[in-house]
């Protein structure tokens, strides 16, 4: 039987984080991952670092994210191919631009410095987008990273600080005594602990539903493909208004594109599919007209879990004191769930976290009935 | 209704599409080359002119055969070649012909997909001037060309004999034959052997050929490594007597052969794995069935067996298929086909032990040589990410990026798992398998779509 102060269920880059400021905080944690860490999610995304194209209600937390995120190396150790090359978001028409500039307008204060694009000034700085787009609007310190490197960083990081990280260990059974949560392995583990953190992504709806509020989740499987190296163009991480393809340029030359979806294999796996592939493959050339002729040498995809309005679960669970829960993210919690994990760490250490998390609590859906 | 498609017209494709026609099937078989023949019996352009006898040796009456085969089938086939299959699903290929892409649905699929050599790399294998074995093979029989004027063959397998047979056949400087496996193997594995005694005598002349005709042909000899600036200069080798040096403009080497399993892979077929391959290979019964209701296994694909038992086998599994669709079949053939298969299988065991995988290798692989020559990914990055804690062979792949680059593992992905194991102390059995992503081959932007 291990006692510990927090017991948390997924190691993503949420989960993984709340262990590593759980740790440095001094708490006892145990983080149990059915697979390895960052294996899922939280290393297969597009790897984007952005705050551009949020929801307002997110960026007080992607702000927070993103000053983790400057001080990367002396939290996990590497570098993680964080690089702040800047966030172009395109527009292919008038409309789309229109939506950009009311986006901008309104997200005054959070600190973006977004930087709109006309048609000519965005062809200066970025000549190598293609005539489609007739506008942009720039983000300058956003970019993006490895997340391969950066998700399981943040577990090997939260051992090195005394947590104790099990991989390829499925939870199998939890339950409150009334006075502490109470979680078995697979692997025969026994843990005690006054804190349960569900951080378990696409699979965190049956936690929640064991314990009273189920949630309208549902897996979506990102398509993504990457080219051989090629030479660097892209000094700046790109998407669509409107939704389309997103591109972005590693330091080694590769080009990683994502855009559409693909499909689930079982429960875990999931594949980008071919419709999606050709369609990125198609379309790209349009946005991106120097990929005429590259070669596309791996695809892939995730399983990550969706709420219908496309925000996360962040908080106190409202029917089993000491549950938090932090998941459902959309597809977008790689630059954020830093942040999500100190966040965590504030409610167990002070009572209550620094930002406010009211926008992300589970209570939203209580009123919905889940089929 | 969906046909029935073959995956790859190599000796098994070519025999399973002959198998399904004379039962009235008419399949559609897809293969990545511009003449189907497979790697073996792979067919010149239609403008050279050598004799079969010249290009294929001993086998040239099964070449013409099979080539003949399929020339006549043609007009009762859907044949396309060309045609590289890059991504599977539940019931789809996904094609790419001349820049177009497209779909095919299938009822049934018979994967024929081969082989490619299994290479374990040593100092300087990327210089120009080397290649597999099977390159060498393939630049002489297709292209008409040597790849040196001074070559030495290295590694070990049948192809390493036959290989350097070809080229001093053809007229080409052979300095050495260097076969990593000892003598004494190849003695204890004569019983094995001796199951396929006209196999074993072809091997048998090739080596004394090569003798007679005043060709060192060392055994127990490790190539060690190999040196040049702009090209292979020399390479260095060592044996129970010593380190020696030979000077050459060109090396072929490979240590046997490894099936080409992406594609049973992408269509869902169970993996075990296979200690005579050294490798994770789909399951299938001695008909050739996956796993899977609708996929079927013949050939070198899914095991290595050699070019007479792929023709076997694709046989076997068109019979397979017949049976399943409720065709009436011979069963009488059908036992015969195995109990042959099951011979040959009983050969391969010999030829196992006879040209024995080099176990110390990943052990005596120093840090600096390269083994994902794609991303550039040496021994030492690989051993660093298992130091790290890392023993599962995708996971070490996403920290490092062995076997991420074009070929996708192809080529290093044998290498890699034996220094995950050596690395990490495990059976290479133990450290996972690399799983298949599409696309199999690189995929160009810009592609168009048929619809």
């Amino acid at each position: 039987m291990i006692e510990v102060d927090a017991i948390i269920i997924g190691g993503g880059i949420v989960g993984a984080s709340a262990a590593l400021f759980l740790s440095k905080a001094g708490r006892r944690v145990a983080l149990l991952e059915r697979d390895f860490c960052g294996s899922h999610s939280s290393g297969v995304n597009y790897g984007g670092v952005r705050r551009q194209g949020r929801p307002l209600s997110q960026l007080p937390l992607s702000q927070r994210a993103h000053e983790i995120w400057g001080q990367l190396p002396q939290l996990i150790g590497i570098d993680g191919e964080y690089q702040r090359s800047g966030h172009l978001k395109l527009a292919r028409s008038l409309d789309d631009l229109r939506a950009l500039q009311d986006y901008a307008a309104s997200s005054q204060g959070f600190g973006l410095d977004l930087q709109l694009l006309d048609r000519t000034e965005l062809r200066a700085r970025f000549p190598w987008v293609g005539d489609v787009a007739v506008g942009a609007s720039y983000c300058p310190d956003d970019g993006h990273a490895n997340p391969r490197l950066v998700s399981p960083a943040f577990a090997q990081a939260a051992r090195r600080h005394g947590a104790q990280v099990h991989e390829q260990c499925a939870v199998s059974a939890v339950e409150h005594d009334g006075q502490r949560f109470r979680v078995s392995s697979q692997s025969g583990l026994e843990l005690h602990a006054p804190w349960l953190l569900n951080c378990a992504g696409a699979w965190a709806g049956r936690l929640a539903e064991q314990f009273g509020e189920a949630v309208p989740m549902h897996a979506g499987h990102p398509a993504m493909l990457v080219t051989e190296p090629l030479p660097l163009v892209m000094n700046a991480s790109t998407g669509v208004e409107g939704g389309g393809i997103y591109a972005r340029q590693v330091a080694r030359g590769n080009c990683v594109l994502g855009g559409g979806q693909g499909f689930a294999l079982d429960a875990a796996r999931a594949r980008p599919g071919q419709q999606a592939v050709i369609e990125i493959l198609r379309q790209a050339v349009e946005l991106y007209p120097f990929l005429e002729g590259a070669q596309a040498i791996r695809t892939w995809s995730g399983t990550e879990g969706y709420l219908p309005d496309r925000q996360p679960v962040i908080g106190h669970s409202s029917t089993q004191p000491g549950l938090l829960h932090a998941f459902g993210f959309a597809g977008a919690g790689f630059q954020i769930g830093p942040a999500v994990g100190q966040a965590l760490t504030e409610i167990i250490c002070n009572g209550a976290p620094s930002t406010s998390l009211d926008a992300f609590s589970i209570t939203r859906f209580h009123s919905i009935s889940v089929a | 209704m969906k046909p029935v498609v073959i995956i790859g017209a190599g000796p098994a494709g070519i025999r399973a599409a002959q198998t399904l026609v004379a039962q009235g099937v008419r399949p559609v078989l897809l293969d990545e080359a511009a003449r189907g023949g497979g790697q073996i019996y792979r067919r010149q352009p239609a403008n050279f002119k050598r004799s079969a006898v010249k290009l294929y040796g001993f086998e040239a009456r099964k070449a013409k055969a099979l080539h003949q085969t399929l020339d006549t089938l043609r007009e009762q086939l859907d044949y396309r070649p060309d045609t590289l299959v890059w991504n599977a699903e539940a019931d789809a290929l996904d094609t790419l012909h001349e820049g177009r892409a497209a779909r095919i649905e299938f009822s049934r699929v018979i994967v024929a997909t081969g082989a490619t050599d299994r290479i374990l790399p040593v100092q300087g294998w990327t210089l120009p001037g080397v290649y597999s074995l099977g390159a060498a093979q393939i630049a002489l029989k297709f292209q008409g060309c040597a790849i040196g004027e001074r070559v030495v063959f290295a590694g070990s397998g049948p192809l390493l004999y036959l290989v350097a047979y070809q080229y001093a056949k053809a007229g080409a400087k052979v300095v050495a034959v260097l076969d990593s496996s000892p003598f004494s193997a190849q003695v204890r594995a004569l019983p094995g052997l001796l199951s396929q005694p006209a196999t074993l005598a072809k091997g048998i002349y090739y080596r004394s050929w090569l003798s007679a005709h005043g060709i060192p042909v060392h055994q127990g000899a490790t190539l060690q490594r190999i040196d040049g600036e702009q090209r292979v200069r020399s390479l260095n080798w060592s044996d129970a007597k010593g380190e020696h040096q030979l000077a050459c403009d060109a090396v072929a080497f490979a240590h046997g052969l490894r099936s080409e399993t992406q594609l049973a892979d992408l269509l869902g077929c169970e993996f075990a794995w296979n200690p005579l391959n050294r490798a994770w290979l789909p399951q299938r019964d001695r008909a050739g069935r996956s796993s899977v209701a609708e996929v079927y296994l013949a050939g070198d694909g899914a095991g290595i067996m050699g070019a007479d038992a792929a023709e076997m086998a694709g046989e076997r599994a068109a019979l397979a298929v017949l049976e399943d669709n409720g065709h009436p079949i011979a069963p009488q053939r059908c036992v015969q086909l195995e109990q042959s298969l099951t011979r040959i299988n009983t050969f391969r065991k010999g030829l196992e032990q006879a040209f024995i995988f080099p176990e110390h290798w990943a052990a005596n692989t120093a840090d600096e040589v390269m083994i994902c020559r794609c991303e550039e990914v040496r021994a030492g990055d690989i051993r660093q990410v298992v130091r790290e804690g890392h023993w599962e062979i995708n996971r070490v792949k996403a920290h490092c990026r062995a076997g991420m680059g074009r070929c996708q593992g192809r080529m290093c992905g044998a290498a890699t798992a034996e220094i995950i194991a050596g690395e990490s102390q495990r059976a290479v059995s133990q450290i996972g398998r690399l799983r298949a992503q599409a696309p199999v081959k690189p995929l160009p932007f810009g592609l168009e779509v048929e619809s």
